[in-house]
């Protein structure tokens, strides 16, 4: 009863916050295609477009979108845009673009112009009024800006962040009172020993992984449950995004370089036991494997599995309209809804082996950096 | 990889990488280290617990053996007491027996020593009665034989005969 209750506060709660933001945030753009159709994305160009545009970042957070009178409405919440630009910072809503993302909306603010295309926002040059672009569709009159704006991923990190941080902390403090969790924790409570114990313990040693296993945990339950979050009509992209697998990447890569002991480095450099000619050579592969091509699989693997899955689901729910003019409405609406309902359990594996992945490399890493070998 | 790199957003690098560092700050303070700290001391306490179950099961074990030990021993000094009971008991009786048949032999002994007494004595009279009376019948026969010469001299002979003869 209680759960019930609660759930019910909380649908109505997000039901007043998307009507509320819907009032303000629900806008209208005039897409400068050729169809007239009021932006619907009901062609094969138009979805494969629609699907790289939803695999990147995106500076609002939009909900759905839906076509009433010939003019295309979108509902989701405005989020800010920060950039550092070349007059320092400046910061405005996402909004005052009016959901163009092609740089024919022109935002002017401190003096400054700017213009945002295929989710990167410009500031044009002096002088300009409009962007111009080359022939392989890159802007002539702007440059890219350091933008730290709030976009949906970072939305979705701090999502994710509070809530681990809130489900953990209660963890936590339930063990003050009582020595077995209750509730919820007691879901959480063997994911933590499964970690600890599969993951951090048989991959660093008995002896070194207390200290790395907090970092490892953190990363494994911020990439499981993101990857989860992307699977929701949330549609979050956040571990498809490089710049988060390379943020995560680098932690790694600092923590084993850091952590290295003597031995490690020994093998690395100057490999014993193999003939000093060799060594040289041996040192570079080496040196070449940890400091790049390790931390490169990691954020590639991660970033390619999640990315695909997002593509494949999207593509599976596009054959509704990709092929209901072969298969009439109802094959083609079948067709697409068993084949992503099945991709979307396969998914929700994969959200998990990834993260078990990401964890289960980065422990071995980590293991391999602080390993104790016995002197031949 | 063009794309790729475009997509590459520096921006969001830096927010990322700084929310990250905060959640992972934030995560071991106030969850990893508090909830790792009490699933050891659980643990702990645990193996704990379960080596003192043994233990108390060990010890559980040995007091049985005691207990059966006593009892046995207890059951072995009941054996032998009864064994001595009956064993002094038997002694008892055999020496009743023995010391009833002494007294009795003693009785009939000295009855027979007695007896013979008494016999003897009773001989001794008959002996002397009887030759008293022989005495005096061969006083009143000799006294009546005598009386002619004859006779007396014929039972000389008689005599003479027989201590020759001897």
């Amino acid at each position: 009863m209680k759960i019930a209750q609660k759930t019910i506060k909380f649908l109505l709660i997000a039901a007043i916050t998307l009507f509320t933001s819907a009032s303000f945030a629900s806008g209208s753009d005039k897409k400068h295609d050729n169809q007239n159709d009021g932006g619907r994305v009901n062609t094969k160009e138009e979805v494969e477009a629609y699907i790289l545009h939803h695999i990147k970042d995106s500076h609002d957070f939009s909900l759905f979108s839906y076509t009433s009178n010939g003019e295309r409405k979108h509902v989701g919440f405005p989020l800010p845009v920060i950039l550092w630009t070349s007059e320092g910072l400046v910061t405005f809503m996402s909004s005052e673009f009016h959901h163009n993302d092609d740089g024919h909306v022109i935002v002017e603010k401190n003096g400054l112009k700017f213009a945002k295309v295929h989710s990167k926002i410009y500031e044009l040059d002096n002088g300009a009024s409009s962007i111009n672009f080359d022939e392989t569709h890159h802007p002539t009159n702007a440059h890219k800006t350091l933008d730290f704006s709030i976009t949906k991923s970072v939305v979705g990190i701090l999502l994710i962040g509070l809530l681990l941080l809130f489900w953990f902390s209660r963890l936590a403090k339930q063990y003050k009172t009582k020595k077995i969790p209750t509730g919820f924790a007691r879901v959480l409570e063997p994911l933590v020993i499964y970690v600890r114990d599969e993951i951090a313990r048989p991959n660093i040693g008995d002896k070194h992984y207390r200290r790395f296993t907090g970092y490892l945990l953190t990363v494994f339950f911020f990439i499981w449950v993101l990857n989860l979050a992307g699977l929701t009509p949330l549609g979050f992209n956040v571990t498809g995004q490089l710049a988060v697998t390379g943020c995560l990447a680098i932690f790694t890569l600092i923590i084993y370089t850091v952590s290295g002991n003597k031995d490690y480095w020994m093998h690395m450099i100057w490999m014993p036991g193999v003939p000093v000619l060799i060594r040289p050579v041996l040192a570079i592969i080496e040196l070449a494997g940890a400091l790049l091509i390790k931390p490169f699989s990691l954020l590639v693997r991660l970033f390619a599995n999640i990315s695909a899955g997002h593509i494949v689901v999207m593509s599976l729910i596009a054959i509704m309209f990709t092929l209901k003019e072969s298969l009439g409405v109802v094959g083609a609406t079948g067709l697409s809804l068993v084949l992503s309902f099945f991709i979307t359990l396969i998914e929700v594996l994969v959200a998990f082996l990834q993260a078990y992945i990401f964890t289960m490399l980065s422990a071995l890493f980590i293991g391999m950096a602080v390993a104790e070998h016995e002197h031949h | 990889m063009e794309t790729l790199l475009n997509d590459f957003s520096p921006g969001l690098f830096v927010v990322s990488t700084i929310l990250l560092l905060a959640l992972i700050g934030l995560m071991v303070k106030f969850a990893w280290k508090p909830i790792l700290n009490s699933l050891e001391e659980r643990e702990s306490g645990i193996e704990d617990a379960l080596a003192a179950a043994e233990n108390a099961r060990k010890e559980m074990q040995n007091l049985t053996a005691d207990n059966e030990r006593l009892a046995k021993e207890a059951r072995a000094e009941r054996d032998a007491m009864m064994k001595e009971a009956r064993d002094i008991r038997d002694k008892m009786i055999a020496e009743a027996k023995d010391d009833a048949k002494e007294v009795t032999t003693k009785l009939i002994e000295t009855a027979q020593a007695s007896i013979q007494q008494e016999k003897q004595a009773a001989l001794a009279e008959i002996k002397k009665n009887v030759a008293e009376l022989s005495i005096g019948i061969a006083e009143s026969v000799i006294k009546k034989e005598l009386s002619n010469k004859k006779d007396q001299l014929e039972l000389v002979e008689g005599i003479l005969k027989d201590v020759t003869l001897n």
